[in-house]
């Protein structure tokens, strides 16, 4: 195993044992990324038109159960139940489709890439019947726009139930529309002001933006039949967003003006820096930063353009794993470090699924898919390995492959195999000195190298 | 990690303990009196779910109220103030009360109103703003704003506890975050050979010395002999909630925050409020005996909800999502034996939208009064910064 190699399975994949015929130098990473998305067919994930009629029965038992009284309401009751149940199901299988496809994806950068981009335009469930929202979300808008170019995501994203609704755009009434006079309703900010400062730009906006931008998105929302344009929410008249002035009090104004965010210069710095900090380093080689930068605006943020320039910067491959694996990261790591694939997370029972694997992922500090804020989680290594979080790691790691894999993997096969070149001496030391094979296989798991990248 | 500490965690032997960098900065912080933050300990409870106020403190004296709720109100409640009475459950802190320990802020609430979303509430509530909707540039809590204005601050001064994130105490300042039933239950040989993985990067060396010595002291505070052992079945999570935080209030720690939550009782209340009731109860009473009477003294607990709930019970014997609350108080630093805040009544009139409690006052102004006389923060620090847009309005003499 080269360095280049295990930097690729570190850096740009979910760690090694390789899959076969997994690419490992930028030609062929591009090139499988280039192909087709063999994972999104082979463990389909959640589609928004599969949901509508759950989401319709869970709304309409939930006000009936409100208003009825006696038998009627106890059958709503138990109507919403069910409704919630199959969406909270939807949901559970979601997650093991995310991890199955990290497990199996020969192009583990594709799948890289799509959690990136689900974290950049994170969005949470505020309510049980929205839990399976956010995945669907990144099944409907990101996944597919990985190597689109930037626009295409954001303006998919923007219009997608799972953000309306996160980040209240359905709340949102332009102040001089004919439902905002009717009903004296206003502006809700929150999706105009995110767009600008985590989706996009990042800064250099004021407040005035912010506002525009609003008025701008009024009459986006979410129908009983999907995302919409509703005119009579739209704010009559031009809005001015950074300078360019937006005509038309239509759906084409608004995709107009993301655009326009999506090729600002300020986008390109913005989420140049974000992509070289999330996958190199926290303090990322300047040079890096100007070449993504660079790629981002010679070709109008063409995200496959982009990823080839991250893949062919020499900084992208130096040897240094400066960077913490997050829990998700380390817990798809160690499922492949120890053997699992796809099919049997697929085939795990929702219980021991949660117990093995999303509960510890919380208690190392990422609930899955509950990030504290739409600005989704922190970057810093600091951030990810803090006592509480080691104390959970260094638990996982002792008690957690004996009761997924049995036998156990002989401690020194699964050194060489998981950690490559990145294995250290200190541990290469210590792991034939532990007393057992339980306590030798949770230290190559809980090890430094295991948990950098 | 530091061989040494393994060696010492695996002895008890306490000699080795100025060799452990984290140790002897707490040390010296004891011996020089240093602490930015003084004596005072402030515990904040968020209790999530909108706790019903006025099942726990029962305007029993209001004529109407006994209409309002015919299966939550009891003729034998234990009196507080002639008016008022306690929920039964809570029985065991009339001894606090007596000693002038316990004490509520009735009719208040956060600037949120009307959509009674326990999302949104909660947000506004730990975020600490002004805004009647969650205002989304503001992404810390209020006890962290409150910590970035104190220099010198270290991670260890305040401890966010628990499973559940504590917002209100998360942002740029250090806090630390720990999961009580978190265990690393590793042999001796083990902790050794981590040990010596660790030794050369820094970030997992001392992350995982200081887990190390976090779980251990957990494990120490139930040996030490001055309390008793923790409870067995539905109250061992609570124990092991207030347990670390008393263990770590006692040492260098001065900001506590946690959360109970499964305060939503839409039905069948009289049963449902039970359990989260017993929990708070023992809250209070486990950490006054953790604690001991000398750091008691200093401790003040304030537990706050997102809003209140309905004045009326609803059709299944529970009340729904309201506005005006209850905030319970407790603590050897508190001037208490009082229920604080202006009562608005019970007459339909009276009511915020003819159903809800009416709030009658902010209650960010009354932890602001508690951080002011605990810490001495400044006025306009406290209604510009920690709570933007407050009006701390006059002193309610929180502090014994």
């Amino acid at each position: 195993m080269t360095q280049d190699s295990t930097t690729a399975a570190f850096r740009f994949g979910y760690g090694l044992p390789l899959p076969a015929n997994a690419p490992t130098e930028p030609a062929s990473m591009l090139a499988a990324l280039r192909g087709s998305d063999s994972m999104a067919t082979t463990y389909p994930g959640p589609q928004m038109a599969d949901l509508t009629e759950t989401l319709l029965r869970a709304d309409a038992s939930l006000r009936t159960s409100r208003r009825a009284t006696g038998e009627a309401a106890k059958i709503a009751r138990q109507d919403y139940r069910q409704a919630i149940a199959r969406l909270e199901g939807v949901t559970l299988l979601a997650a093991k489709t995310t991890i199955a496809r990290a497990l199996d994806a020969p192009d583990g950068l594709r799948e890289r890439l799509v959690q990136f981009w689900a974290d950049h335009f994170t969005t949470v469930a505020r309510a049980r019947r929205d839990s399976p929202l956010p995945a669907t979300m990144v099944e409907e808008a990101i996944r597919p726009h990985v190597t689109d170019r930037f626009a295409d995501m954001l303006k998919a994203v923007v219009q997608h139930p799972a953000m309306l609704g996160y980040l209240d755009q359905s709340a949102s009434f332009g102040p001089n529309s004919r439902i905002g006079q009717r009903r004296s309703k206003g502006l809700n900010e929150n999706l105009a002001r995110e767009v600008l400062e985590l989706h996009t730009v990042g800064s250099g906006h004021t407040q005035e933006d912010v506002t525009q931008m609003a008025e701008l998105l009024t009459g986006l929302t979410v129908g009983k039949k999907g995302p919409t344009f509703d005119p009579r929410r739209a704010e009559p008249g031009p809005e001015s967003v950074l300078g360019t002035t937006y005509d038309g009090d239509d759906l084409t104004a608004v995709l107009k003006a993301l655009d326009d965010l999506a090729e600002h210069p300020a986008t390109a710095a913005h989420l140049a820096r974000k992509l070289a900090v999330h996958f190199v380093s926290d303090q990322p080689n300047a040079d890096l930063v100007q070449a993504l930068t660079d790629a981002w605006r010679n070709s109008g943020g063409d995200l496959l353009a982009v990823t080839e320039s991250l893949l062919t910067q020499p900084a992208a491959w130096s040897r240094q794993q400066a960077k913490a694996r997050q829990p998700f990261d380390f817990t798809v790591s160690a499922l492949r470090a120890l053997g699992l694939d796809g099919a049997d997370v697929m085939r795990m029972a929702d219980d021991p699924f949660r117990q093995m694997i999303l509960q510890p992922m919380a208690a190392m500090g990422q609930p899955w898919q509950r990030p504290p804020g739409p600005d989704g989680w922190p970057e810093a290594a600091e951030h990810w390995i803090t006592p509480e979080a080691m104390a959970a790691r260094i638990t996982w790691a002792m008690d957690m492959p004996s009761r997924l894999v049995n036998p156990l993997p002989a401690p020194e096969a699964l050194m060489t195999r998981a950690l490559g070149a990145n294995l250290g001496e200190r541990l290469a030391w210590a792991v034939p000195k532990s007393e057992n094979i339980r306590e030798a296989v949770g230290l190559v798991l809980a090890s430094p190298e295991f948990n950098r990248r | 990690m530091d061989r040494r500490l393994f060696l010492k965690t695996l002895t008890g032997s306490a000699c080795s303990l100025a060799a452990h960098p984290l140790m002897t900065t707490v040390t010296l912080a004891a011996s020089d009196g240093s602490a930015p933050l003084g004596d005072h300990r402030l515990v904040v409870v968020i209790l999530r779910g909108a706790m019903d106020g006025l099942d726990l403190l029962r305007p029993t004296g209001d004529p109407l109220f006994a209409g309002y709720r015919p299966t939550l109100s009891g003729p034998q409640d234990p009196d507080l103030t002639g008016y008022f009475s306690l929920n039964p459950t809570l029985e065991g802190l009339m001894p606090l009360w007596r000693a002038g320990q316990l004490g509520f802020v009735q009719a208040t609430s956060t600037p949120y109103r009307d959509q009674r979303s326990h999302f949104d509430g909660q947000d506004i509530l730990e975020a600490g703003t002004g805004l009647d909707v969650p205002d989304a540039s503001v992404r810390d809590g209020w006890l962290n704003r409150m910590l970035q204005s104190v220099p010198g601050l270290r991670a260890q001064t305040a401890f966010a506890i628990g499973t559940q994130s504590a917002p209100v105490l998360q942002g740029p300042a250090p806090v630390s975050n720990w999961q009580p039933d978190l265990r690393l239950d590793l042999s001796a040989q083990s902790r050794l050979l981590l040990d010596h993985i660790y030794h050369d990067d820094a970030l997992f060396r001392e992350a995982a010395t200081e887990a190390v010595s976090l779980t251990e002291s957990i494990d120490l505070s139930r040996t030490d002999g001055m309390a008793s052992p923790p409870a067995g079945g539905p109250l061992a999570d609570t124990d092991r909630l207030t347990d670390f935080a008393a263990q770590r209030l006692r040492q260098d720690t001065r900001i506590a925050a946690f959360s109970l939550s499964g305060w939503d009782t839409h039905r069948n209340q009289q049963g449902g409020i039970t359990p989260p009731l017993r929990r708070l109860e023992r809250v209070v009473l486990r950490l006054a005996e953790q604690l001991g009477p000398q750091i008691w003294d200093k401790t003040l607990l304030l537990a706050m909800t997102e809003f209140g709930r309905t004045v009326a019970e609803n059709g299944s014997k529970g009340t729904d999502h309201g506005t005006g609350g209850t905030m319970l108080m407790a603590g050897g630093a508190l001037n208490g034996g009082r229920v604080l805040g202006q009562w608005p009544g019970l007459e339909e009139a009276a009511l915020y939208e003819r159903r809800d409690l009416m709030p009658t006052s902010d209650v960010r102004a009354w932890a602001a009064w508690a951080m002011r006389g605990m810490y001495g923060f400044d006025r306009h620090l406290l209604e510009s910064s920690i709570f933007p847009g407050l009006t701390l309005g006059d002193d309610p003499g929180l502090l014994a």
